[in-house]
């Protein structure tokens, strides 16, 4: 209990630095201590892959991705607009929403009727809750959907990518290529005019 | 569960606001990305509360799965941070307003 008392503060206090961080570089170093909080977290929530993954992919991916855009964009002239501006103007309502929806949401969860947890883990899942062995089993046979779904979103990820960052290559198609994809493309309709 | 569930629900909501404000205060893209990486973690925290709650791990498959969306998510729209650079030479949203119409 004391472990989560000090591991909350220290969560919350390095996504609060996140927001708050006049550079984006002190931003990653904050979100870097968030991320390893969380791996934490999963590690007492007896979820082991997932806090390895935590560290890996967020810290290890992800933060050097944004390290990267950073010095990628502070090497030229534009300098970074620095600070929260819109923070007089929306302060105080989003405080206001932030505290509603917050007692909503509090309130909600302590008035439902706690059911019991099932005190062991249902049939079938014979190995230790939360291992790597767990996970795995259930990530390949029972939840696979999820897992080809995981596989579709990284592709379309890199299809964005390579679509927005080759913006500038030649786009021009060579004459001749050119004229025989007309070509082709009149024959095919009056072949479909002909059916 | 040592810890109550209410304990972690009522940590990832706030943890999930304090993205929110990010996103709506701040005006550098960067750290409006990290902040939407605060509230995707934030709903992490909660699937893998109550994964451990009922011992279920369904809940650590779509954390997964959350986690894959975030690095997607941080990979395009990085992406799309420095596309908008190269052309405009500034990093700031209120900017940014091609599509503005």
């Amino acid at each position: 209990m004391i472990a989560f008392w000090v591991l909350a503060v220290v969560l919350l206090g390095s996504a609060v630095w996140t927001v708050s961080a006049q550079k984006p570089v002190y931003s990653v170093v904050a979100l870097l201590l968030n991320f390893a909080t969380l791996a934490v977290f999963y590690l007492t929530l007896s979820a082991e892959f997932l806090a390895v993954i935590q560290i890996i992919v967020y810290s290890g991916a992800i933060l050097i991705l944004f390290v990267f855009v950073i010095a990628l964009l502070s090497s030229g002239v534009g300098p970074f607009s620095i600070g929260p501006d819109r923070m007089p103007k929306i302060g105080v309502p989003a405080a206001i929403v932030v505290l509603a929806a917050l007692g909503a949401l509090v309130y909600a969860v302590s008035s439902v009727p706690h059911a019991v947890a099932p005190a062991t883990p249902p049939a079938g899942t014979a190995d230790a809750f939360g291992s790597v062995a767990d996970f795995g089993k259930a990530l390949f046979t029972v939840q696979l959907l999820p897992f080809e779904v995981t596989a579709l979103i990284l592709m379309v990820a890199v299809i964005g990518v390579i679509t927005l960052g080759g913006e500038q290559m030649q786009r021009v198609t060579p004459p001749r290529l050119q004229a025989r994809t007309d070509r082709a493309m009149r024959e095919a309709i009056v072949r479909a005019g002909d059916d | 569960m040592a810890v109550p569930i209410l304990n972690y629900v009522a940590l990832a909501s706030v943890m999930f606001f304090i993205g929110v404000i990010g996103v709506i205060v701040r005006r550098n893209p960067l750290v409006m990305l990290m902040s939407i990486e605060l509230i995707f973690n934030a709903a992490n925290l909660l699937f893998i509360a109550f994964s451990r709650l009922w011992l279920q791990n369904a809940g650590h498959i779509f954390a997964f799965l959350v986690i894959t969306v975030a690095a997607a998510e941080a990979a395009i729209g990085l992406a799309i941070v420095v596309t908008t650079f190269r052309d405009e030479k500034h990093v700031d949203v209120d900017e940014a307003r091609a599509l503005h119409g």
